[in-house]
């Protein structure tokens, strides 16, 4: 079922938007050049952030640090090497995808570690740079509780993350 | 950002001092740039077409359409934007964007629609519907987190969407947890 998920909505998109007369080559190719343009936009970031990840790990300190925060981690359930990924996330997209592809590639896209990272990146966001962005545009000064909701609304996802990929294997 | 690097390389020097393994640090970076570069190559095929995919859902009005089906659910959490034709335009398209895994798509909607909210609010400070609309926002509302499962894909994961129900209770249970707290944040004054 899965498996035709994105096959079936692939054609199901492209059948919709010819029957709506629409140029939908044009679009495609269109969309094509602006996903380009996100690769562009992120790729020195990724250059950045996966150096010092990098270096990071070589230097032993990643793994003291999982090693210092293992009992806590353990007491709610997260792996504690996911810790860089669940403290970068809310204040860069491009940083926590470095460090969830690092983290994947060290331990496998199939291992627990690397499929907790995968759902953590995926249902989160970037907290700080999406309120920056929307308030700031428009220029709503005083953000009252936003942040904090937003990072209760972070944390569960983490928590949830861990605990869901435990259960559903 | 550029604190979070500078410290970053400050831990991995003082680590590598204390254990002794100073030669590993140069080695380390210029693998860690080069496995950038790799991770975005690999990346770049599977982005463009989604996002060209999204383009096409956007311009045959495919989009619109999802947004309107959302519309019970935001004239419950957003009463005050749910009377205006614009702002709830603007609500449903960015909503219905996230939901499909469109980031690049949602921003400029929900900066819209933020921005309508203002005038009507006509106040500088946070309403409480737009905190809501925060909280959907960062809370990550995606069916189809595209770029993990392109992360996976390229990754070599034995099936890239076999996430997907994880990650649909997390982003539901986290979204929940969200609204929760900013119901509690709010208070009882200025319930509207």
């Amino acid at each position: 079922m899965l498996d035709l998920l994105l096959p079936l909505w692939m054609l199901g998109v492209s059948l919709y938007a010819l029957a709506k007369k629409q140029d939908l080559y044009g679009a495609l190719l269109q969309g094509g050049k602006e996903g380009l343009k996100l690769i562009v936009s992120i790729a020195p970031a990724l250059v950045v952030l996966l150096t010092a990840v990098h270096m990071l790990r070589a230097s032993g300190a990643m793994e003291q640090l999982s090693l210092w925060l293992a009992p806590f981690c353990k007491a709610v359930g997260i792996p504690a090497e996911t810790l860089p990924l669940m403290l970068i996330r809310p204040f860069s997209g491009s940083a926590a995808l470095a460090v969830g592809a690092d983290l994947m590639q060290t331990y496998g896209t199939d291992s627990p570690i690397g499929r907790t990272a995968a759902v953590m990146l995926g249902s989160s966001e970037t907290t700080f740079y999406t309120i920056s962005v929307y308030f700031g545009s428009v220029g709503i000064k005083r953000t009252r509780y936003a942040i904090p909701a937003a990072l209760v609304a972070d944390l569960s996802g983490f928590l949830a993350a861990a605990l869901t990929t435990r259960l559903l294997g | 950002m550029g604190g979070i690097w500078a410290g970053m390389l400050l831990i991995a020097i003082a680590a590598a001092l204390v254990r002794g393994n100073t030669a590993a640090l140069l080695p380390a970076a210029l693998e860690g740039a080069a496995a950038a570069v790799e991770l975005c190559v690999k990346l770049t095929g599977s982005l463009c077409l989604f996002g060209a995919l999204g383009k096409a859902m956007e311009q045959s009005g495919l989009m619109k359409k999802l947004g309107r089906l959302l519309r019970p659910i935001f004239r419950r959490l957003f009463p005050r934007t749910a009377d205006d034709e614009e702002a709830l335009g603007y609500l449903s398209a960015n909503v219905a964007a996230n939901v499909l895994g469109l980031g690049n798509a949602a921003t400029p909607m929900g900066i819209a629609a933020v921005k309508r909210m203002k005038a009507i609010s006509g106040s500088s400070t946070a309403s409480d519907e737009m905190c809501r609309l925060i909280v959907m926002n960062t809370a990550s509302i995606q069916l189809l987190p595209t770029t993990v499962a392109s992360l996976r894909a390229s990754l070599g994961a034995g099936s890239p969407l076999d996430i997907l129900p994880a990650v649909w209770i997390s982003s539901a249970l986290s979204l929940s947890a969200g609204l929760l707290a900013a119901r509690l944040f709010q208070g009882r004054k200025h319930r509207a």
